[in-house]
C-alpha cells in the first residue's frame, strides 16, 4: 500500500530516509521522522484495535500520551517484545514489527465485537459486581472466562536482552517540557549561569511550535526554535533531554526522568548501551511548562475510526505531512480549533463545515473562516457520527447557548473525518504527584495546579496561558525566577514579538446533547479504552456513587495506559450534571505517578542478577570454592554449608565432618561473625549497659560470651567479647545481625548515654577468623605458633592471646562452640588465606577436615549451643532459654532489658522453654518447624506446646538430636510430646536436656 | 434491598438501566445512635453491617470524613490469607477466611474472592525453617497448608525463575490454596449496601473532630459538618488515623503510620495465576482480572499520613520483582500509589476496649487488614454489641503492650503483609 | 525521596543514606526497675504519632552514622528543620507547646 494520505510536501519528516516498518503482518512504508501513528494514517489505516468490553472498531484518536486506542505489541523477537506501547509516542524504525492488542481473531472481524453488539446492553457499569455469584462455586469459571479478555499486549516469555541504567543528578532549574513556554524558562534560565535540565517527551523539542500557525518575529517559529535550541547548546551547564519524560515528582523536588535512548532506533539497543535510562534528579527549583491536552467533545458515536483530536489533526497535517481523510467536519467550542479547518483546507482538501457550539462567536477566528469561505454553523453540534467501521458523516443539530438540549433539525453531512475540540485541560499531573490538589479556574474551564511545598514554579498552558505570547511571556518570567531563586543574578531576557490571532470565548461542553436521553442515545465515550460512556457515568450516580472516587472506581473511568488524560474532565463534568454540581464541588481526583508508563527495567535500573545485592565472601573463599564448597546465603555472605566429597550425600559429608572433629581436628571459617572494635574509658561500663551479664570485673587476656536483649527483654544477638585492654574491647556478632548491633550500640551511646566515653569500629571485613577444633587442634596450632605459651593452664579456656600463627600477626582465642578444645585464629584479612593453607599443609597428618555451617550447627547442638535467631524468634527471653546464668541482675545500672524481662507475660510459670528432644526411634528425625502438643487425637485447632527450633542426625551419638520450645518445658524432663507431620503420621520425643554431649565441660579443657 | 443477579440485570438492560435503586441512602444524621463507627472503610462497614444482622442493632451510624472505603480499602494489594504462624492471628484470621468464603451470596454483591492460592517464597535455610514452623502451626490449627520444594514452586509457577543461579534461589514455599484475592472496592460497597438495607445510616463528607466525654465514658462525636452525634457506644476503625482519634479522646496508642506502597503494570495478557510473595527480596505480585501485576512491597520506614512513600521502595521492589521473574522487566509499570497503614509493634491489630469507657478500638492491622475485613467487624460488632472482647478478640487488647503478652508475628513468622 | 541536611556533616544528603528511628525525645526512665508495667509499656511502646509536626529520629547509617533530630510535618513531608542528639526543636507545633506547658505546671 502507498502513503495515501501522505502530503506531497511539508511536515518534519525525513524524507530522504524511507522507512519500512510491520504492523498486523503487513509491510507499511514510512519517513524518519514519523511516528507509529503518523505512518499508519500516512498509509490510510484507520482500524488499529478493538474496544475492550463491546469490541467496537477504533482509530487513532490523539497524537500524544493522551491516546487511548492506538496500543500495540512491540518486537521482531521473544525477547525485545514491549506490550502496550503507545503508537503516537513510538518512533518507527526499519524492522519495526508491531501487532494491535485488542481485537480477536482479527481487527476486521471481532468476536467479542459481534458479542458485543448482543450483550452491549447488559454490560452496565459494575455489572461484574451484580452479577457472576450463582452457584457459589462457580465464580472460579465465569472467572476463567472473565480472565481471558483480560490485557491488552503480553509479556514477554523470555528474558530481556536490554540493560538499563539510572543517572544522579542535580540541577539548579529543571524544565519540563520543551514547547514555547519551557523553551523560554530554559533560555532564561541558562542566561544567569544556573544548570539547566530542559527534559521532554518527544523525539523533537519545540512542542506546538512544531506545529504552530503562528509567527514569532514575523516568520514561521521555526527561526526562533532553531535559534533557541542552539543557544542552549551552547551553553555546558545546560542539558536538552529529549525523548524523556518527566513521570514522577517526588518530594523534596526530587524527579524522575525516563529517557528512551534506542527506542527509536532499533528492537533492542545497540552493543554495550542501556536502551532507557532513568534520570534520579534533585532540583533546586522546577519550572512546569508540561502544556495542556485537548478534551475530545463527547457525542454519539464518537469512537467511530474517523473522530480525532483537532489538535491531532493539526499535528499530523503539520507536523508528519498527514491528512488522514479527505472531508472533515470540525466541531469546536473555542477559536483555537478553527486552526485545524485552516490546516486541512491549506493542505487542500475539502472542510465540509465548521461546527461551533457556540451561539454567536465573533472576532479574526470567523473573520479568517469567511475570507476562506468555509461554511460555518453556529449555535450546532455534532450530535452523533454515523458510520459502521469508520465515519461516514456527522448528524449535525441546533443547540441551546448551555449546550443542555438540542433545539432543532437535524441535518447529515457526509465527512470522513470529524475533529472536535472542547478546549484544553493543563497537564497538572506532575504538580499533583506530591498531594497538592488542583484549583477550577471557570476562566480557562479547566484545572491548574494548586499550593504546592515543593519549589514550583508553572509557565503557560499548565497554567491556563494558551496564548503562544503569553506562553513566552511567562516561561521567561519562570525562568529568570527560578534561577534567582536558585542564587543566580537576574539576566533580562526580552520576549520576542509574536503575530497570532486574538481567541474569543470559549463554551463549557463536556457532553454535546442529544435527541434522546443520555441512557437512550447512541454510546457517547467518555474513556475510550475502559469503553466508559455518558451514560455508564450518569447511572453510577444514579445508583448513589456520588464522589467522583467512587464514579471513577465503579466505571473504571480513568483506569486505562493514559490514565484518563483524554477523557477525565469530560466525564468530572457529567458526573457533575448528573448531580446537580458544580466541577469545583465534585472535586477532581488525585494524579500519581507515572506520567506516563514506564519500563520495570528503567526503574530496577543495574540492579539485577548479579548486582541485586551484594554479594560478600571471606578471603578464603577461593579455597572453600576450590574444595567442593556448597554454599549457604547468610546476610548477604556467602558461607560454606558443607563440603561435600565425589560422590558422598549430603548426610555422609556432615558426619565425617562431625567425625573428624569430635575425633581429631576440624576448621571452620569464622570470618563472617560480626567484630567490633570498642575502646573508650567507659567501654566497659557500656558493655555492661548492654549485655545481661557482668562485664566490670574481666580482665585483659580474657573472653566473656553474652547475650543482647532489646528493652523487652527478648534475646535479639549473642557473641563472645574479648578484653584486649583495659579500655579496649572486641565484640562478635552473628553473621546476619552485625550492622544491626553497630547500631544498637551506636543508638543507646549517642541518644541515651552520650556522657560515657566510648568509640564502635565495624572491624568484621579487616579479620580473618578460622577456628580450629578437637583433641587435635593444639598440636597442630604448636606447629605453628611458636611465641603464645599453649600449654591448658598458660592459655586457658576463655583466654585470648596475641602472638604469631605461620609467621603472620594473630590474636589467638580459646573459645568453643563446639565443646571441644579449640582455637579460633584470627589474622588480617589478606594473610587469611595463607594461614588457612598453612594449617591444611601441616594438618594433612592430623586428618584437618573443613566443616560448613551445617556441620557446626550439629556439633553445637550436641553441646546445646543455641543459634540466636534459629533457637530464639523475638519472644524468646535468657531465662526462656535456661539461661539464667547469663543474667546478672544485681548489676548496679538496669541493664537494657532487665526491666522488660519482669513484665507480667514474661514472668509467667508456663512459658514457652528450650529443651533438648529425644525421638523414641533415634533414627528418625524431627523435622525443623515441627509442632508439638500432648494429645495428637484431640481435634484441630489442636493446643500447641512449641516447636521444633533446632534438629539433626548426630554421627558422633549415633541418633538424632533436636532443641525446641515447649510450654512449661523445664517442669516437664522425661515427659513425651507428639508432633503430628504434614503426611498424617506422628514423631513421638522425650522431653530432655539440651546439652547430648560432655555435660561437664571436660572436652574443651583438655 | 434490590436483588441482584443476571436476570435482573436483562431485566434493567430493556429499561436502559433507567431504574436501577440507590445502592445506599444518603441520609442526614439523627441526633443519636446506639451505636456510632467512625471510619467508612471496609472493617467499619463490616462491623456496621454485622452488628445489625447478627445482633440486631440497627440503630448505627458509620460516620466517614471522605467517600466510603476511600482509605486503605481502596489502596491496598487485595491478597487474601489467613495462615499466620501465632494461634491468636491464625484464628482471627482464619476466621475472617471461613467468611469470605460465601460473602458474595451473602451480600448479593460479586466480592470477585477468587481463591487463586498464596506462595510465600523462602530462598534461605531459615527462611524455610520460618516456613515450616508456620505451615505445620497453620495445619494443626485447621488452616490449608502447605511446603513446597523448589521444584513444587516451579510447576505452581512456571514463568518464575527458580534457578539456583539467582543471588537469592528460591528454595522452596508455603503454599496456601484457599487464599487469594478479591475486589477491594466491591468489599466496601457489598457491606454498605448490605448495611444500608438493615437501617444503618452512613454518613459521607462527616469529619470528626472531637469525641465527647463526660466522667470518662464516651457520649458522642462532634463533626465539622453536622455538629454533635451521640452514641452510646462508639467504635473507631479508621487505620492510619487512629493517632489522631486516640488524641481527641486524650491518650496515646502503641500504633505508628507509615506510608505502604503498591504499584500495577499496565495490563497485559494472563500470564501469572497464583499470588506470589517473597519476604526476603520484598516484593509480591498477583495478575488482577484486569490483566495488571499488582505489586507491593514493605512499608517505609518513617512516620507518614501523606498516601504517598518514597521513590527507592518502589526501585527496590521493582528489582525484587525483576530477581524473580526477569521477564517482566520489559513490561511497563502504570501508576502507582500509597497508603497510610497502623502499625503496632507486633505487626498485630488491636480490637480493645481503651481508657475512655464506651469507646473502643480496631486499629493496628498494618499490611494485614483488608483480608482480614469481614473477621475484623464480626468479632469488633460482637465486642462493641457486647461491650466486652469477643472471644477471638481478647489476645489483642491495647494492654497487652503493658503486660508483655505480644503476639509477635513481626518477629516471628518472617512474614509481613 | 527526602533530602536530609545531617547536623553533623553540614550537607544535605539524599534519604538513601539515612534510616528513620521514630519519635524523638523519649527519655529513658531514670529507674526502669522503679516502673510499673504500664510505665514500661507506655516507655517502649506508646507513641504520638501525629498527623503534622513530627520530632523523630534519624540516623545517617551510611555516612557519618550519627543520630539526630528532624522536625518533619508528617502531612507535607517537608522537613523544618535538623538539629543535634541533646538539642532541643526550634519549630514546634501548638500542641507540642500545650504539652510543655502542662508539664512545667
Amino acid at each position: 500500500m502507498t502513503q495515501i494520505n501522505r502530503l506531497s510536501s511539508g511536515g518534519r519528516i525525513d524524507r530522504e530516509t524511507p522507512i519500512r516498518f510491520v504492523f498486523n503482518g503487513r509491510h507499511y512504508g514510512g519517513y524518519r521522522g514519523d511516528t507509529l501513528a503518523s505512518a499508519l494514517l500516512a498509509n490510510g489505516v484507520k482500524v488499529v484495535g478493538r474496544s475492550f468490553k463491546y469490541g467496537r472498531p477504533r482509530g487513532i484518536v490523539a497524537a500524544g500520551a493522551e491516546e487511548p486506542n492506538a496500543i500495540f505489541q512491540l518486537g521482531a523477537e521473544e525477547s525485545t517484545q514491549v506490550p502496550n506501547v503507545r503508537a503516537t509516542q513510538q518512533e518507527i524504525f526499519e524492522g519495526l514489527v508491531s501487532r494491535p492488542t485488542s481485537g480477536w481473531p482479527g481487527l476486521g472481524f471481532d468476536l467479542m465485537g459481534a458479542a458485543g453488539k448482543l450483550f452491549g446492553r447488559m454490560l452496565p457499569p459494575g455489572f461484574y459486581y451484580k452479577t457472576f455469584m450463582f452457584p457459589q462455586s462457580f465464580w472460579e469459571v465465569y472467572e476463567k472466562y472473565i480472565r481471558k479478555a483480560a490485557g491488552l499486549g503480553r509479556s514477554p516469555r523470555v528474558p530481556d536482552a536490554d540493560i538499563y541504567d539510572h543517572l544522579n543528578q542535580h540541577t539548579d532549574v529543571l524544565v519540563v517540557g520543551a514547547g514555547p513556554a519551557g523553551l523560554s524558562a530554559a533560555l532564561a534560565a541558562a542566561r544567569t549561569g544556573a544548570r539547566v535540565i530542559l527534559a521532554d517527551e518527544q523525539a523533537e523539542p519545540g512542542g506546538s511550535l512544531l506545529y504552530s500557525r503562528d509567527l514569532i518575529d514575523g516568520e514561521a517559529p521555526d527561526r526562533w526554535l532553531h535559534n533557541t535550541l542552539t543557544e542552549l547548546a551552547g551553553y555546558e551547564h545546560v542539558q536538552v533531554l529529549t525523548r524523556a519524560t518527566v513521570n514522577g515528582y517526588h518530594d523534596h523536588n526530587f524527579l524522575t526522568i525516563h529517557e528512551r535512548r534506542s527506542d527509536h532506533l532499533s528492537d533492542r539497543a545497540p552493543e554495550g548501551q542501556a536502551r532507557q535510562r532513568m534520570h534520579r534528579v534533585r532540583a533546586h527549583w522546577v519550572v512546569l511548562a508540561t502544556g495542556a491536552h485537548e478534551r475530545p467533545l463527547v457525542f454519539g458515536h464518537n469512537d467511530l475510526p474517523g473522530c480525532m483530536l483537532a489538535s491531532a489533526v493539526s499535528t499530523y497535517i503539520r507536523q508528519y505531512g498527514v491528512v488522514p481523510g479527505r472531508r472533515l467536519v470540525l466541531m469546536t467550542t473555542n477559536d483555537y480549533g478553527y486552526r485545524t479547518a485552516f490546516d486541512w483546507q491549506d493542505s487542500g482538501h475539502e472542510v465540509v463545515a465548521v461546527v461551533d457550539t457556540r451561539q454567536n462567536p465573533e472576532g479574526p477566528y470567523q473573520e479568517e473562516a469567511r475570507a476562506r469561505g468555509l461554511t460555518l454553523m453556529r449555535g450546532c453540534a455534532v450530535i452523533e457520527a454515523k458510520g459502521g467501521q469508520q465515519v461516514t458523516g456527522a448528524v449535525i443539530a441546533p443547540i441551546d447557548a448551555d449546550g443542555g438540549r438540542v433545539t432543532g433539525a437535524t441535518r447529515v453531512l457526509a465527512c470522513d473525518t470529524l475533529a472536535s475540540s472542547g478546549g484544553w485541560s493543563p497537564a497538572v499531573h506532575l504538580s499533583c504527584h506530591t498531594g497538592s490538589r488542583p484549583v477550577w479556574r471557570d476562566d480557562i474551564i479547566g484545572f491548574v495546579p494548586g499550593e504546592t511545598v515543593q519549589r514550583q514554579l508553572v509557565a503557560g498552558a499548565v497554567d491556563g496561558t494558551y496564548s503562544l505570547a503569553g506562553c513566552l511571556r511567562e516561561g521567561l518570567r519562570a525562568g529568570v525566577e527560578a534561577a534567582v531563586k536558585a542564587g543566580y543574578p537576574s539576566v533580562p531576557t526580552a520576549a520576542p514579538k509574536v503575530n497570532e490571532l486574538t481567541e474569543g470565548e470559549a463554551m463549557a461542553l463536556f457532553c454535546v446533547p442529544h435527541l434522546k436521553r443520555t441512557s437512550r442515545a447512541p454510546k457517547q465515550f467518555v474513556d475510550f479504552q475502559t469503553d466508559v460512556t455518558a451514560a455508564a457515568i450518569e447511572l453510577a450516580t444514579r445508583e448513589g456513587f456520588e464522589s467522583i472516587e467512587h464514579v471513577k472506581r465503579y466505571t473504571a473511568m480513568g483506569f486505562g495506559t493514559d490514565q484518563g488524560k483524554l477523557g477525565n474532565i469530560n466525564g468530572m463534568a457529567i458526573a457533575a450534571r448528573s448531580m446537580n454540581k458544580t466541577i469545583p464541588e465534585t472535586g477532581t481526583t488525585v494524579f500519581r505517578p507515572n506520567y506516563t508508563p514506564v519500563t520495570f527495567g528503567a526503574i530496577a535500573g543495574r540492579h539485577c542478577d548479579e548486582l541485586f545485592d551484594p554479594k560478600r565472601y571471606t578471603a578464603m573463599h577461593p579455597w572453600h570454592v576450590e574444595h567442593g564448597a556448597k554454599f549457604e546465603d547468610v546476610g548477604q555472605w556467602k558461607r560454606p554449608w558443607y563440603y561435600p566429597k565425589p560422590g558422598e550425600t549430603m548426610q555422609q559429608a556432615l558426619d565425617r565432618e562431625c567425625r573428624a572433629t569430635r575425633e581429631s581436628i576440624g576448621i571452620l571459617d569464622a570470618s563472617t561473625l560480626g567484630k567490633i572494635d570498642i575502646q573508650g574509658k567507659d567501654a566497659r561500663e557500656f558493655l555492661g549497659r548492654v549485655y545481661t551479664n557482668a562485664w566490670a570485673k574481666l580482665a585483659v587476656g580474657k573472653c566473656r560470651y553474652g547475650l543482647m536483649c532489646g528493652e523487652d527483654g527478648m534475646v535479639f544477638d549473642d557473641g563472645v567479647t574479648s578484653c584486649l585492654g583495659e579500655q579496649h574491647f572486641l565484640m562478635t556478632t552473628t553473621s546476619g545481625g552485625a550492622a544491626r548491633v553497630l547500631e544498637w550500640l551506636e543508638f543507646y551511646h549517642q541518644t541515651e548515654w552520650p556522657e560515657l566515653e566510648v568509640y564502635f569500629n565495624t572491624v568484621t571485613d579487616h579479620w580473618a577468623t578460622m577456628s580450629i577444633a578437637g583433641p587435635n587442634s593444639r598440636k597442630l596450632l604448636a606447629e605453628l605458633c611458636d611465641d603464645i605459651d599453649l600449654d591448658r593452664d598458660a592459655f586457658r579456656f576463655m583466654d585470648w592471646r596475641q602472638g604469631t600463627v605461620a609467621g603472620v600477626p594473630a590474636r589467638v582465642f580459646r573459645i568453643s562452640f563446639t565443646g571441644e578444645l579449640s582455637f579460633e585464629i584470627n589474622v588480617q584479612a589478606n594473610y587469611g588465606l595463607y594461614v588457612w593453607e598453612k594449617l591444611f599443609e601441616h594438618g594433612a597428618k592430623y586428618n584437618l577436615t573443613p566443616y560448613g555451617t551445617e556441620t557446626m550447627h550439629i556439633l553445637r547442638a550436641e553441646k546445646g549451643f543455641i543459634i540466636a535467631g534459629q533457637d530464639t524468634d523475638g519472644a524468646v527471653h535468657p531465662y526462656d532459654l535456661g539461661m539464667s546464668w547469663a543474667v546478672k541482675e544485681d548489676k548496679p545500672f538496669s541493664f537494657i532489658g532487665k526491666r522488660g524481662m519482669k513484665r507480667a507475660d514474661c514472668v509467667r510459670e508456663d512459658r514457652k522453654q528450650l529443651v533438648g528432644l529425644k525421638t523414641r526411634n533415634p533414627k528418625v528425625v524431627l523435622p525443623e518447624g515441627a509442632q508439638a502438643v500432648n494429645d495428637p487425637n484431640q481435634p484441630k485447632p489442636m493446643t500447641m506446646l512449641g516447636h521444633v527450633t533446632s534438629s539433626y542426625y548426630s554421627a558422633n551419638l549415633g541418633r538424632s538430636i533436636a532443641m525446641g520450645l515447649i510450654r512449661d518445658g523445664f517442669n516437664r524432663m522425661g515427659d513425651t510430646v507428639y508432633y503430628p507431620q504434614t503426611d498424617g503420621s506422628v514423631i513421638e520425643a522425650e522431653i530432655c536436656s539440651p546439652i547430648f554431649l560432655d555435660p561437664k565441660g571436660e572436652r574443651q579443657n583438655v | 434491598m434490590q436483588k441482584y443477579s443476571g436476570f435482573g440485570l436483562l431485566k434493567h438492560a430493556l429499561t436502559y438501566h433507567e431504574n436501577w435503586q440507590r445502592v445506599w441512602r444518603s441520609p442526614k444524621p439523627k441526633k443519636k445512635y446506639d451505636v456510632i463507627i467512625i471510619g467508612g472503610g471496609g472493617h467499619g462497614l463490616a462491623t456496621a453491617y454485622y452488628l445489625a444482622k447478627e445482633h440486631g442493632i440497627t440503630n448505627v451510624a458509620v460516620i466517614e470524613k471522605g467517600y466510603l472505603g476511600g482509605g486503605n480499602t481502596a489502596r491496598n494489594t487485595t491478597i487474601v490469607r489467613s495462615n499466620y504462624l501465632w494461634d491468636e492471628a491464625a484464628l482471627l484470621y482464619e476466621h475472617a477466611m471461613k467468611l469470605w468464603e460465601g460473602l458474595s451470596q451473602e451480600l448479593n454483591y460479586n466480592l470477585m474472592f477468587s481463591q487463586r492460592g498464596v506462595l510465600n517464597l523462602g530462598h534461605t535455610l531459615q527462611d524455610m525453617r520460618d516456613i515450616h514452623r508456620r505451615v505445620n502451626a497453620n495445619r494443626l490449627n485447621g488452616i490449608d497448608s502447605f511446603a513446597l520444594d523448589t521444584q513444587g514452586v516451579q510447576e505452581l509457577v512456571p514463568i518464575m525463575d527458580c534457578s539456583a543461579n539467582r543471588r537469592y534461589p528460591v528454595l522452596g514455599a508455603s503454599w496456601q490454596p484457599r487464599a487469594g484475592v478479591a475486589r477491594h472496592d466491591a468489599v466496601a460497597w457489598g457491606f454498605a449496601r448490605a448495611a444500608d438495607a438493615m437501617g444503618v445510616d452512613l454518613i459521607q463528607q462527616c469529619e470528626v473532630i472531637d469525641v465527647l466525654a463526660e466522667d470518662g465514658a464516651a457520649r458522642g462525636v462532634e463533626t465539622r459538618q453536622h455538629g454533635v452525634i451521640l452514641g452510646d457506644r462508639i467504635g473507631c476503625v479508621v487505620a492510619g488515623n487512629s493517632g489522631v482519634l486516640a488524641k481527641m479522646a486524650g491518650f496515646e496508642l502503641p500504633v505508628e503510620s507509615h506510608p505502604l506502597q503498591a504499584l500495577v503494570s499496565e495490563p497485559i495478557r494472563p500470564i501469572l495465576d497464583t499470588v506470589v510473595m517473597s519476604n526476603h527480596v520484598h516484593g509480591y505480585i498477583s495478575q488482577s482480572d484486569k490483566g495488571d501485576l499488582v505489586i507491593g512491597a514493605g512499608i517505609d520506614g518513617y512516620n507518614g499520613y501523606g498516601q504517598r512513600g518514597s521513590y527507592p521502595t518502589i526501585e527496590h521492589t521493582l528489582q525484587a520483582i525483576v530477581e524473580l521473574f526477569p521477564m517482566f522487566s520489559r513490561v511497563r509499570m502504570n501508576r502507582q500509589w500509597g497508603g497510610i497503614v497502623d502499625t503496632c509493634p507486633d505487626a498485630c491489630p488491636i480490637i480493645s476496649e481503651t481508657p475512655v469507657e464506651n469507646l473502643f478500638f480496631n486499629c493496628g492491622w498494618g499490611t494485614g487488614g483488608f483480608k482480614a475485613t469481614p473477621g475484623s467487624g464480626h468479632v469488633f460488632a460482637a465486642t462493641l454489641a457486647r461491650g466486652e472482647a469477643h472471644e477471638l478478640a481478647k489476645p489483642f487488647s491495647m494492654y497487652r503492650f503493658y503486660d508483655g503478652s505480644l503476639v509477635d508475628e513481626h518477629g516471628a513468622a518472617g512474614v509481613a503483609h | 525521596m527526602f533530602y536530609i541536611h545531617c547536623p553533623y556533616c553540614c550537607e544535605y544528603r539524599e534519604e538513601e543514606e539515612f534510616h528513620a528511628k521514630g519519635q524523638a525525645h523519649i527519655a529513658r526512665p531514670a529507674d526502669p526497675d522503679q516502673c510499673s508495667d504500664e510505665e514500661w509499656g507506655t516507655y517502649l511502646y506508646f507513641r504520638k504519632n501525629p498527623r503534622g509536626l513530627h520530632h523523630e529520629i534519624w540516623v545517617h547509617a551510611i555516612g557519618c552514622r550519627k543520630f539526630f533530630n528532624v522536625t518533619r510535618d508528617t502531612q507535607t513531608y517537608e522537613i523544618k528543620e535538623t538539629y543535634k542528639m541533646g538539642e532541643q526543636p526550634k519549630v514546634t507545633s501548638v500542641s507540642d507547646t500545650l504539652e510543655t506547658e502542662e508539664a512545667a505546671q
